[in-house]
């Protein structure tokens, strides 16, 4: 079984097409990976389906790094 | 068949323009879900589509909790819709002055707020997989205005602006937005007409005469095809030549 941070990392790289090298915890989702904010509220949709999670609007928003994202939902599930 | 494998949602394919449009579709090989608001006319719908593997639903569009049953219905029974036609509608004619705030309401749910709806709900798949057909059927009056239509006009003008947006925001995931805007074409509505009216209406119809439903669904069908990948945000007018705004 993978560890979250894995399988965040996964989907970033599979949503925003980038290479799993690029991907660092830091990474900002917009600055860092080149996403558009219609890849960021798709991303949010892909997270939302790999840990079975509703992530609410209001912090979807707030998830704007890679770090950000794994802390969400190890809070959350 | 150049919708084989595709999921379709048409709604309000009862009679008319929908009919023939949930046919064309049909035709092209798409599984093709038409909705009704009786169950009468959702039993006539799937026997009409039950040969090529679609069927008929109760969808009521200008209500969100109906709305979200029949997508899941949809998406459980036949699959996420990679095409959406939004035919629904209805009209309350009056003149502003005489227009009650029911009329106005009723008129902006169903033809307006209902576009809003079902397209949000079928956006997740289509963007998943990165194809995607969105076609409104707004009606040449949302250009024109017409005289006891204020309701109607701008829940049909309203479309058309909503479905320009919907088009530059998800053109890059191979998903297309587009209205089909049709003229007086022969359906109840216009078979309701006294002489004098239908006289009027020829007059200003170039064609002169009224257009087919399937001459509608022919535009429908184009534009949910593959050619029209790089047509999007646009208003097909199907109207014999009245307004070409």
């Amino acid at each position: 079984m993978s560890t979250v941070e894995e399988r965040v990392k996964k989907i970033v790289c599979e949503q925003l097409g980038v290479k799993e090298s690029e991907v660092q915890n830091a990474s900002s989702f917009v600055e860092d990976l080149g996403a558009d904010s219609l890849d960021t509220v798709e991303l949010v949709m892909a997270l939302e389906e790999e840990f079975e999670t509703e992530i609410p609007d209001e912090e979807a928003e707030k998830l704007t790094s890679v770090q950000d994202a794994i802390d969400y939902i190890v809070a959350h599930t | 068949m150049s919708l084989a494998g595709k999921t379709a949602l048409v709604t309000g394919a009862t009679r008319g323009i929908g009919k023939a449009i949930a046919k064309a579709l049909a035709e092209q090989g798409a599984t093709v879900v038409g909705t009704a608001t009786s169950e009468q006319g959702a039993e006539s719908i799937t026997a009409d589509l039950k040969a090529s593997g679609g069927f008929g639903l109760v969808m009521d569009v200008s209500d969100p909790a109906s709305v979200e049953a029949g997508l899941k219905q949809v998406s459980e029974q036949a699959g996420a819709p990679a095409i959406l036609v939004n035919n629904a509608g209805i009209t309350r004619d009056n003149l502003l002055m005489r227009l009650k705030d029911e009329d106005w309401s009723s008129v902006m749910e169903t033809n307006l707020s209902s576009v809003y709806r079902t397209s949000k709900a079928v956006l997740r798949g289509m963007a998943k997989a990165r194809w995607g057909r969105i076609i409104n059927v707004s009606s040449v009056v949302a250009g024109m205005g017409n005289p006891g239509q204020a309701n109607y006009c701008a829940a049909k003008a309203g479309v058309e602006g909503f479905t320009r947006s919907l088009a530059k925001e998800m053109s890059n995931r191979g998903i297309t937005a587009n209205c089909v805007a049709p003229g007086f074409i022969d359906t109840d509505m216009t078979r309701k007409l006294d002489d004098k009216q239908r006289e009027a209406m020829m007059e200003v119809i170039p064609a002169g005469r009224l257009g087919e439903p399937e001459e509608v669904a022919a535009v429908v069908a184009f534009l949910a095809s593959d050619a029209a990948a790089y047509v999007t945000g646009e208003t097909i007018n199907v109207n014999g030549g009245m307004y070409m705004g």
